[in-house]
């Protein structure tokens, strides 16, 4: 019972707004000294685990490219594209780009999206364009909604397609844990009943990214009513 | 043979300049502990092999105690303004477009093919990690293609990695940090207390409530950890395998499947998940990027809350029925 004190910890910490790093630190060494570790051995586990995890800071790896591209113009390229389709609007945009998302991950090419590489540098821009072409005076409270929307496009249409894909890690662990447990499946027979959670998701969320389009529409509708009010007696 | 460990040198090497630029950059009130943080990060990568497991430990310390005590600042690399932007992309146009399509075509291209190139009996790509490595090499060969096309300044590409790499500050290393406390947690049994306790409370009389606390155990539980990978074993474990499955007679693999995106849809409402849920907001720059519940998590609040609810409707009407 003792050892949950570390999920108090970190619970605790992010309801008081401390920084977060410090947060995960207090919470690893309480969970480490309450599990029956001594200071020495919790921090070489943790930092054991730190290092064994640094291909997933490799990301990281991008920012010189999507930065070098942003200096020669890559987001108002973006932005000139969208704007120039009159058919395109945010939700329509955003859709499209979630069902994009879905289908490629479960084909395996999950790299093919990704908050550095496409949200910032692309979807992003697009999203706020095709807004702006038909609201010039879009509100930034509407702006910050959009960048949040484009960002969990992505996280939505990644974690909802994925695991169609037989050779995924999620599968995998499903699969190793059952074998381990005396039950056998085949990674297809887990990615077939991925299914319908994947249509279920596409359902939902691009119903909501579509109905966005009348959101961006009203908040920007306030916007222009306040600005024709203002310097008038 | 390539193995990962060329890339996190590539990586460390990053770092080391973003370190360095931000030492030299007299506009960061904060400069020195800017360089302090990302030199200690390249440290990690291009040593972290032969430091030890303490020696990782105390690194770790020394990079919370830069950017939690004080906290970084953003630098101000020499860029382009917004007018030279748009000049740019009326010449460039849809070029512009070509580098960050190579990244994504490398990787694919790299897992699908070049994993498969041996010379005599060494594989080109270390067989454990051909998408990361494949990743790295299409950063080299994007980045190579960009310099050709603009003939940039020399230091450009680096300070224009660090004007975002400032940008994302100390979040960079949070779902590491984070991927490292799910394994002390591991560690010290914490998912078998919890699972245990979860299965002492619920009363377990029929499918239907066995359902709604498994799928609800492993989105609160993901919510929790950051990542529905360290929930599934000890929700399915606990509550999963011994009820919905055994008890009840549910289809292991229609149980397990939607289980884990029953925890999927818990990542969506956490900033445990850092990478998915607060990277992206400091990288889209939202004012409530600190906030525990940012923008990007309100945006997914609804589609996690219903997908979780048609979650339990599917396994309850799928799972005693294949």
């Amino acid at each position: 019972m003792l050892v949950l004190l570390g999920i108090a910890v970190l619970v605790a910490g992010f309801l008081l707004r401390l920084n977060p790093l410090v947060v995960i630190l207090a919470s690893a060494i309480v969970t480490g000294l309450t599990g029956g570790l001594s200071l020495p051995e919790t921090i070489a586990a943790f930092g054991k685990a730190f290092n064994d995890n640094r291909y997933i800071s490799i990301v990281w790896l991008v920012l010189p490219v999507i930065g070098l591209l942003e200096r020669y113009g890559l987001q108002e390229q973006a932005r000139r594209l969208i704007g120039g389709l009159r058919t395109v609007t945010t939700g329509r945009l955003l859709a499209g780009y979630l069902l994009a998302r879905q289908i490629t991950a479960a084909l395996g090419q999950t790299k093919l999206g990704g908050h550095p590489q496409m949200v910032r540098p692309l979807i992003a821009p697009m999203a706020e364009a095709a807004a702006e072409a038909r609201h010039p005076n879009l509100p930034d409270k509407t702006r910050f909604l959009i960048r949040s929307h484009a960002a969990g496009a992505d996280n939505i249409g990644l974690f909802f397609g994925e695991d169609i894909f037989i050779a995924i890690a999620s599968i995998l662990l499903i699969k190793g844990f059952l074998e381990q447990n005396g039950i056998i499946v085949q990674p297809l027979h887990l990615s077939v009943w991925a299914i319908p959670t994947a249509i279920v998701a596409f359902a939902i969320h691009g119903t909501r990214l579509l109905r966005l389009d009348r959101r961006i529409a009203r908040e920007s509708a306030v916007q222009d009513a306040v600005s024709e009010g203002e310097g008038r007696p | 043979m390539i193995s990962l460990v060329w890339v996190y040198v590539l990586a460390g090497l990053t770092f080391a300049a973003f370190s360095v630029f931000s030492l030299t950059d007299a506009e960061n009130p904060k400069r020195f502990r800017n360089a302090g943080f990302w030199g200690l990060l390249a440290v990690s990568f291009l040593f972290g092999q032969w430091l030890g497991d303490l020696g990782n430990g105390l690194l770790l310390i020394a990079l919370v105690a830069i950017a939690g005590v004080g906290g970084l600042g953003q630098g101000k690399p020499p860029t382009t303004t917004p007018e030279e932007r748009l000049a740019h992309a009326k010449r460039f146009g849809a070029r512009l477009f070509i580098p960050t399509l190579i990244i994504p075509v490398t990787a694919l291209l790299g897992t699908l093919v070049l994993a498969k190139v041996k010379f005599g009996d060494t594989p080109l790509f270390d067989p454990k990690d051909p998408t990361l490595i494949a990743l790295g090499l299409g950063v080299v060969l994007a980045l190579a293609t960009a310099v050709a096309m603009f003939r940039p300044p020399a230091t450009a590409p680096l300070q224009e990695g660090r004007r975002l790499m400032d940008s994302v500050g100390w979040a960079a290393i949070l779902p590491q940090m984070l991927a490292a406390l799910g394994a002390v947690f591991a560690l010290a049994g914490v998912g078998q207390v919890v699972g245990g306790l979860v299965s002492d409370v619920v009363p377990m009389t029929g499918p239907l409530i066995a359902v709604v606390t498994y799928c609800v155990g492993m989105a609160l539980f993901t919510v929790i950890m950051g990542n529905a990978f360290a929930a599934f074993p000890v929700m399915t474990a606990a509550i999963g395998l011994p009820f919905v499955i055994h008890q009840f007679g549910g289809n292991p693999a229609i149980v397990c499947a939607i289980g884990m995106l029953s925890g999927f849809c818990g990542t969506l409402l956490t900033p445990m998940a850092a990478n998915f849920n607060v990277v992206p907001a400091n990288l889209l720059d939202l004012p409530d990027r600190n906030a525990a519940f940012n923008g990007v998590i309100r945006a997914q609040a609804p589609t996690a809350l219903a997908l979780l609810l048609a979650n339990m409707v599917l396994m309850y009407l799928l799972a005693f029925r294949f």
